[in-house]
């Protein structure tokens, strides 16, 4: 909504990090809830808010560990999704313009829902008054909401009596199905992030932080701010990489079938990990599904090579 | 060995996060990589979907918590909030289990 208007006054960007960072913030109860409903202590949990400060990472990590999954493998696989995060650090670095002796304060910050806010700013100024708010806000609810949360599980004794192992699944179902549509509009994110109508996805999204899966901060947000600052790395594509050169000549996938991609993706994910479950401990079944990434870019590639396009034909 | 993962976890998380701020954007900004960040983060989740819904130890099964899933899928597709689907999924698995059992 607000993507095309010139740049908002510092009141409209307050509010809008606020209502991110509290919406997300409170999801901190639902990783609370679970992690405890994991087995995980009060103490561990909130370890994790404060330390790993990015929701799926942390789902993942307590899901693992909960079903008895090897640490290490429960770790690389809650590693794995927190690699987007450097993706948009990249794209906030040079927003931000950040001198060295802060960025590895502000680094803990940069996760989804922060990056949709800065991104889609219009200027410097804004963007870190934008990521400011929204990380002091939503890692404060985040923190308090997440030790009220496991408190409150820890009192109720078997978890899943009361169907709390469910949440996991559904935490990333949410997370996911955003990712899924978004992936299409990702594609296309060559305009600058700042106010510009290819980039109405984070303004929208912000506008009503309660309307999609925006769940766990860094789940939600991820959910968000995958759509919002671009499935990949935001705008990165603008900035003419080789790839931004490249993509007019051979152009992107279209747009669906980027979306096309995404599922498959998830489909020969799910199918790889299901089949391992008998024959490796927990943990490492994500770790071979995540393969499902790399096959399925190359099953496309060696196609895209036996099927030169006539009518492209960029060679 | 719980600590071990979270520490693990911590410190990985916070590499990464400070790596991007970091880093000269022509490593990261090349396509293929691009698409891999992009898609590595669907297997993951579709993965732990399947896996947090059917694994019970080294076994598949269909419990409650399918049930509980698809609940929350079709709060989904009615635009619930996120902390409303995670609570249909939770009361959904939970009703199930007590008359189931």
């Amino acid at each position: 909504m607000q993507a095309g208007l010139p740049p908002k006054p510092r009141a409209a960007v307050v509010r809008d990090a606020l209502g991110v960072g509290t919406a997300v913030g409170l999801s901190g109860f639902a990783f609370g809830v679970t992690s405890a409903g994991a087995g995980m202590t009060v103490v561990q949990t909130c370890v994790l808010s404060l330390f790993v400060f990015t929701g799926a990472s942390q789902f993942a990590l307590v899901g693992a560990l909960g079903s008895g999954g090897n640490p290490l493998a429960a770790a690389a696989g809650a590693l794995l999704l927190g690699v987007r995060n450097a993706f948009y650090g990249l794209r906030l670095s040079q927003l931000l313009g950040l001198p060295a002796s802060v960025r590895p304060l502000a680094a803990q910050w940069v996760i989804d829902e922060t990056s949709a806010v800065a991104l889609a700013q219009s200027d410097r100024r804004l963007a870190r008054l934008g990521f400011t708010v929204t990380g002091v806000s939503l890692y404060a609810g985040w923190n308090i909401t997440t030790f009220l949360g496991a408190l409150g599980a820890s009192a109720l004794g078997d978890p899943a009596a009361w169907g709390l192992d469910a949440a996991g699944p559904a935490v990333f179902l949410a997370l996911l199905l955003p990712m899924l549509r978004a992936r299409s509009s990702s594609a296309p994110a060559t305009a600058p992030p700042a106010a510009s109508p290819a980039f109405p996805e984070p303004a929208d999204q912000l506008a009503r932080p309660q309307a999609a899966p925006p769940g766990t901060p860094p789940p939600a947000t991820q959910a968000s701010g995958t759509q919002a600052p671009g499935a990949s790395p935001p705008g990165t594509r603008a900035p003419g990489t080789p790839a931004a050169g490249a993509s007019p000549a051979r152009g992107p996938l279209p747009r669906r079938a980027e979306a096309a991609v995404a599922v498959a993706v998830a489909a020969l994910a799910v199918v790889l990990a299901l089949v391992c479950v008998p024959f490796v401990t927990a943990g490492v079944p994500v770790l071979v599904a995540v393969l499902a990434a790399p096959a399925v870019l190359a099953v496309l590639a060696v196609s895209r090579l036996l099927t030169r396009r006539p009518s492209r034909g960029g060679r | 060995m719980v600590w071990v993962a979270i520490v693990v976890t911590a410190a990985g998380c916070y590499a990464v996060k400070l790596l991007g701020l970091s880093v000269p954007a022509a490593v990261l900004e090349r396509p293929l990589v691009r698409r891999l960040a992009a898609l590595v983060p669907i297997a993951a989740l579709a993965a732990l979907i399947a896996l947090q819904t059917f694994a019970d130890g080294r076994t598949l099964v269909v419990d409650a918590r399918a049930a509980g899933l698809a609940a929350a899928a079709v709060a989904l597709l009615l635009r619930a909030p996120f902390l409303v689907v995670v609570a249909v999924a939770v009361v959904v698995t939970a009703a199930v289990r007590a008359l189931a059992g």
